[in-house]
């Protein structure tokens, strides 16, 4: 039974050999077709002894069907090269662009107040809005600016020919606001707010964010906590501040905040201080009962320095190429 | 605030460093703008005097000057000063020296001539801005001296930016007084208020008015030497404090506003005419200033006069026909006590800003009237000699600010603050700030100096203690208030919704001025804007806008100028409008396309914008609201656009938008060639506060019946829709054109329309039978109401 093993070998060598779908079939009949070396080597066995016939028998059928595994498994490869060629006919640039993948962006001041709505909405503010034609009342004298307070030049105030004026900043929303649901609150206000100014440092136009908090047993201490809470988020890095006494008539104490900037330079970034009881009192908020305090900041200063952008104006001449960089 | 430092420390000698002192001056609340050396690099430069000149013979211009350092050797100079003379004392650099302009000396020629050295303007030197001629000295002035022991060189000069409720703080002395509230040392400076004088002179003054005036002091001092010059430690400070030596007369009066505060005005007592009285001045009136303008009155502008009429702005400027000169032999200083009240605003409505408006206007010491004018004459008599009259002194306590007594409780301050500080601290503080103090157990009653009328409330000063203990001493303290959820701002996050979706769809965010030219206003809008500003800073920027859209055009047309082809934006802020209720103010989102469609890609050919591109974009906000179908487009004649090519937008029946292409004229007006497209929506009344309701959905087959048909051109597609949609309301779910085309063998004048129909049954599977009927009931209506031909 030598032969057998024989057979096999060459058999499987051919398989092996066959390079397409068509010679692997021919190898399949070679061998196992009607006239096929395996088949008529099952034939032979009649003329074996019944001795012998079982085991030549089981020599056989392994022998073949080690050879159709093979040649089934001789198919797939060759089915797999086949699809192989055909795909690889399909092949397309990769490199090339998508289809409209374009997409415009938001303007960085909205996305420096988005920031600044995310941080303090995460910490319970509520967010307020408030007329930009604002009257006397509500931008000034309720805010303890009274007529002809000095203060009131430091404004630049844009009026309108009905009377009224543009708000000069966003602080009457703390009035509005106070009126309208009176104390503990906690909000923010950002928006436009407009001074009869313009040069490099200033726009007639531009964005603040105003802050209060009225309750209980709010202090001067809390007031530099938020702050220092609230730079160090926006900036997404650890800041040193500065609280500097200064004036404003809506606050007391009052004081401008700084930000160490690099290692020895101090820059404003906003306004703030304890409101002013008169300014609680003008709101109908009993100041023996409740404190709270304020602040104010500029939305262009603080893009300004998270950007570094260096000149304020380019915010407004809305170039696309400058815009295009905040996608 | 201008002053050198060697100034304040003469009047408070404090041990800090100039750094330190600038430190300390910031966090006390003087922000200290800059502090910076002046007159450094002046080694080596001497006072020399002039022997001798004569001309240059070969240059008009040129004087060659003999000049010596030490009195005997003589060194040649070329100079080109036109004040050059005989004996006077200026200042040699010599060859080797550089100037702090950053010039080196050197031995040369000029015009065929050796010069050994310069004499030096003062702005060669860095000491002012003078470069009219070469510095001038008085004839004390030692020669071969070294220039930086003359002046006591160099020096700083600290600016501060003084915050407009510190009045008491625009003089030396007032800084001074607030730094000694912060340290160990006390002010040097001693109040005069002797009076030893008593010339027999001649004036009156008078004030009939104390609401307008409550204190009026006035000395003259006659005879005085109209030759004398202000002495060079005056020059000094004054040129450190920025201002230029006039005359010893000038010069004093500006000395001692800013050693004191108080303003003060000098008279040539010759030109005064009868009695000085303080009034409003009348209709009519007109004065000629001291810089020589003329200014027309207003009736409630304090004035002073005599008796022949104005003779100066009470607070502000005095007048020219008063007014000292070199040939003046008499004076009379003048100091008054204007309440803040009168002078508020005042200087600002004639357009003015004068060192003594912006005191008056912060408010001045009512107690240091007597004390600047005893100054001023003691100053005057060293300087000029001469004899001085009485003093006259006219004041009505009732009409000046009362000394205040304020309380101050621990309880109070530790709130506050949010810090509790030692009471021993505070009052340390208290005292320290010149308070008068009555100290019980936990509380503080307090008399304030007269110069602190700006503290009124226990609360000020609180500020008062945390200001001088240090707000950085004061340390941060986490709130543990409770906190509710936020309710509102529905309407913020709409904005925001409809920013980010613009955003994807490939739309810029720009942010222009909401105030616009007024032309282009009424052009956008077709209506006029009643809402001018009154002050406005340019024609541009003159009314409040009505439309968003000439900011974006404007954004469009400058981008379009760099270059840029394709130019996609969109601005959500307010319009404003002015109703007969008054003014209003509208959230709108307004948005601008124009260019092609997409960016450049190997795909497709370019193809540019059309008006159902930005009506599809507006489309895509709306269904953001998941209200679509509440909306109504209609065609629309808006000013601005190009009609045929515009509609307006509806929600039950109110316009709340438009859209559509720019007028091709106005697309000219703003230097755009391409078609550009609109829409304007408002954001408020586009988002009805409506929760949304879910409709149960079908689980039944649903089959699709097209219908295409012929219609007269100018029928429009959405009436025909909803007409059909109101047939069975319940099964058509949705009626789409999915074909529309004129021309080819489509009749002049007709168009061609394919709808697609949906129809679906709640509850139930939707039969053939049923389709088939509500397809002929359709096509009946078609051909009724819209006479339309069906198609095969």
């Amino acid at each position: 039974m030598k032969k057998i093993a024989e057979i096999l070998k060459t058999s499987l060598q051919e398989v092996h050999e066959a390079s397409d779908i068509n010679s692997l079939d021919s190898v399949r009949v070679m061998y196992v077709g009607k006239k096929g070396k395996f088949t008529l080597s099952l034939r032979l066995l009649g003329s074996l002894s019944d001795k012998e016939r079982p085991a030549a028998g089981e020599e056989i059928n392994k022998a073949k069907s080690a050879f159709m595994k093979a040649v089934s498994l001789r198919k797939a490869e060759l089915e797999t090269i086949a699809l192989d060629e055909i795909l690889k006919q399909n092949s397309i640039d990769v490199t090339l662009d998508g289809y409209a993948s374009s997409r415009g962006g938001r303007h960085p001041i909205s996305l420096a107040r988005l920031r600044i709505e995310e941080i303090f909405k995460d910490a319970g503010y509520e967010i307020k809005s408030g007329p930009e034609i604002e009257d006397d009342f509500h931008n000034f004298t309720a805010l303890n600016i009274p007529e002809n307070h000095p203060a009131r030049a430091m404004h630049d105030t844009f009026y309108l020919n009905n009377g009224n004026l543009l708000r000069t900043h966003t602080s009457p929303v703390q009035i509005r606001s106070l009126l309208i649901q009176g104390a503990p609150i906690r909000i923010i206000a950002p928006g436009r707010v407009y001074r009869c100014d313009s040069d490099q440092t200033h726009t007639p136009m531009f964005h603040q964010v105003e802050g209060l908090v009225i309750d209980k047993g709010v202090s001067f201490a809390n007031l530099k906590a938020v702050l220092h809470e609230f730079v160090a988020c926006f900036f997404g890095k650890e800041v040193e501040l500065r609280f500097r006494p200064s004036y404003f008539p809506f606050t007391e104490p009052s004081a401008e905040v700084d930000v160490l900037w690099g290692t020895d330079k101090w820059l404003e970034i906003l306004g703030c201080g304890m409101v002013h009881p008169n300014v609680l009192i003008n709101a109908g908020v009993d100041p023996e009962i409740y404190s709270g305090y304020a602040f104010g900041m500029g939305i262009e200063r603080l893009a300004m320095l998270k950007y570094q952008v260096d000149d304020l104006r380019v915010f407004f001449e809305n170039d696309i190429s400058f815009l295009r960089q905040f996608n | 605030m201008k002053f050198s430092e060697s100034w304040l420390r003469e009047i408070i000698d404090i041990n800090l460093s100039p750094e330190e002192l600038s430190a300390k001056l910031t966090m006390i609340g003087h922000e200290v703008d800059s502090i910076e050396i002046d007159g450094g690099g002046l080694e080596g430069i001497l006072i020399a005097e002039i022997i001798s000149y004569k001309k240059h013979p070969d240059a008009d211009r040129l004087n060659l000057c003999q000049v010596t350092t030490n009195g005997e050797d003589r060194i040649s100079i070329v100079c080109g000063a036109p004040n050059v003379r005989e004996g006077m004392k200026s200042i040699l650099a010599l060859p080797g020296k550089t100037l702090p302009n950053g010039l080196k000396l050197e031995k040369s020629k000029i015009r065929g001539i050796e010069s050994f050295g310069m004499l030096c303007s003062a702005a060669e030197v860095g000491l002012g801005l003078d470069s009219d001629g070469i510095m001038d000295f008085p004839q004390d002035a030692k020669v071969g001296t070294s220039l930086i022991d003359y002046l006591k060189l160099p020096d700083r000069i600290i600016d501060l930016d003084l915050t407009p409720n510190r009045g008491d703080c625009f003089s030396v002395l007032g800084i001074a007084r607030d730094l000694a509230g912060t340290c160990k040392e006390n002010i040097k400076y001693k109040f005069d208020i002797s009076n030893k004088s008593s010339a027999k002179v001649e004036y009156s003054i008078k004030t009939p008015f104390p609401d307008l005036c409550p204190r009026l002091v006035a000395q003259a001092i006659i005879n005085i030497d109209n030759k004398a010059l202000t002495p060079m430690w005056m020059v000094e400070k004054l040129r450190k404090s920025g201002i230029r030596s006039i005359n010893p007369v000038v010069d004093i009066t500006n000395f001692v506003m800013i050693e004191l505060g108080q303003p003060l005005h000098a008279y040539d007592l010759s030109k005064v005419n009868g009695t000085i009285i303080p009034r409003f001045a009348k209709k009519d009136e007109h004065l000629v200033l001291l810089d020589e303008s003329e200014v027309e009155l207003e009736k409630d502008t304090v004035v002073i006069t005599d008796d022949s009429g104005p003779i100066g702005m009470a607070g502000i400027m005095g007048g020219l026909s008063t007014s000292v000169s070199l040939s003046t032999t008499s004076v009379l200083f003048e100091a008054a006590y204007w309440p803040t009240e009168v002078m508020a605003g005042v200087a600002r409505r004639y357009g003015m800003h004068t060192d003594a408006s912006l005191r008056f206007e912060r408010g001045v010491d009512p107690k240091i009237q007597r004390i600047a004018v005893n100054r001023a004459c003691e100053l005057l008599l060293s300087v000029c000699g001469g004899d001085a009259s009485k003093v006259t002194d006219i004041k009505n306590e009732d009409y000046l600010p009362k000394n205040k007594s304020i309380k101050l409780t621990s309880d109070r301050l530790e709130r506050v603050l949010g810090h509790k500080i030692d009471c021993s601290k505070i009052s340390e503080i208290l005292i320290r700030l010149n308070f008068k103090i009555q100290e019980n157990k936990n509380d503080w009653q307090i008399s304030v100096p007269s110069y602190r009328f700006d503290l009124q409330i226990e609360d000020d000063l609180i500020e008062e203690v945390a200001r001088i203990y240090g707000f950085d001493k004061i340390p941060e303290l986490t709130e543990v208030s409770s906190r509710s959820l936020s309710l509102s701002s529905d309407d913020l996050k709409n904005i925001d919704k409809i920013a980010n979706h613009l955003c994807t769809r490939d739309y810029q965010e720009v942010i222009t001025y909401s105030f616009i030219d007024d032309d282009i206003n009424t052009l956008i809008t077709g209506k006029q804007s009643e809402l001018g500003l009154a002050n406005p800073l340019s024609k541009d920027m003159s009314t409040m806008r009505g439309s968003i859209w000439p900011g974006l055009l404007n954004v469009a047309s400058r981008n379009i100028a760099r270059q840029m082809d394709r130019v996609r934006l969109f601005e959500i802020g307010k319009i404003f409008k002015n109703t007969d209720e008054g003014h209003q103010e509208i959230e709108q989102v307004a948005g601008l396309i124009m260019g092609p469609l997409r960016g450049e890609h190997w795909s497709e050919k370019s193809i540019n914008v059309n008006f159902y591109d930005i009506k599809g974009d507006l489309e895509s906000i709306l269904i953001l609201d998941t209200l679509e179908n509440e909306f109504e487009f209609e065609p629309h004649n808006h000013a601005s656009l190009q009609q045929g090519q515009s509609a307006k937008l509806l929600l039950n029946g109110l316009k709340i938008g438009s859209v559509g292409k720019l007028h091709p004229v106005l697309a000219k007006k703003f230097s755009i060639k391409r078609d550009v497209y609109l829409f304007e929506l408002n954001i408020i009344s586009a988002n009805p506060h409506v929760s949304l309701k879910v409709k149960p959905i079908s689980k039944y087959p649903l089959i699709r019946r097209d219908i295409s048909f012929t219609v007269k051109k100018d029928i429009k597609a959405a009436d025909i829709i909803k007409s059909i949609k109101f047939i069975e309301p319940e099964i058509i779910q949705s009626i789409k054109v999915f074909d529309i085309f004129e021309g080819n063998n489509i009749e002049e004048g007709l168009k061609s329309i394919a709808l697609g129909l949906i129809l679906q049954e709640k509850s139930r599977t939707l039969t053939d039978t049923v389709a088939d009927e509500i397809i002929s009931k359709t096509v009946i209506l078609l051909e009724k109401k819209f006479f339309a031909k069906l198609r095969d």
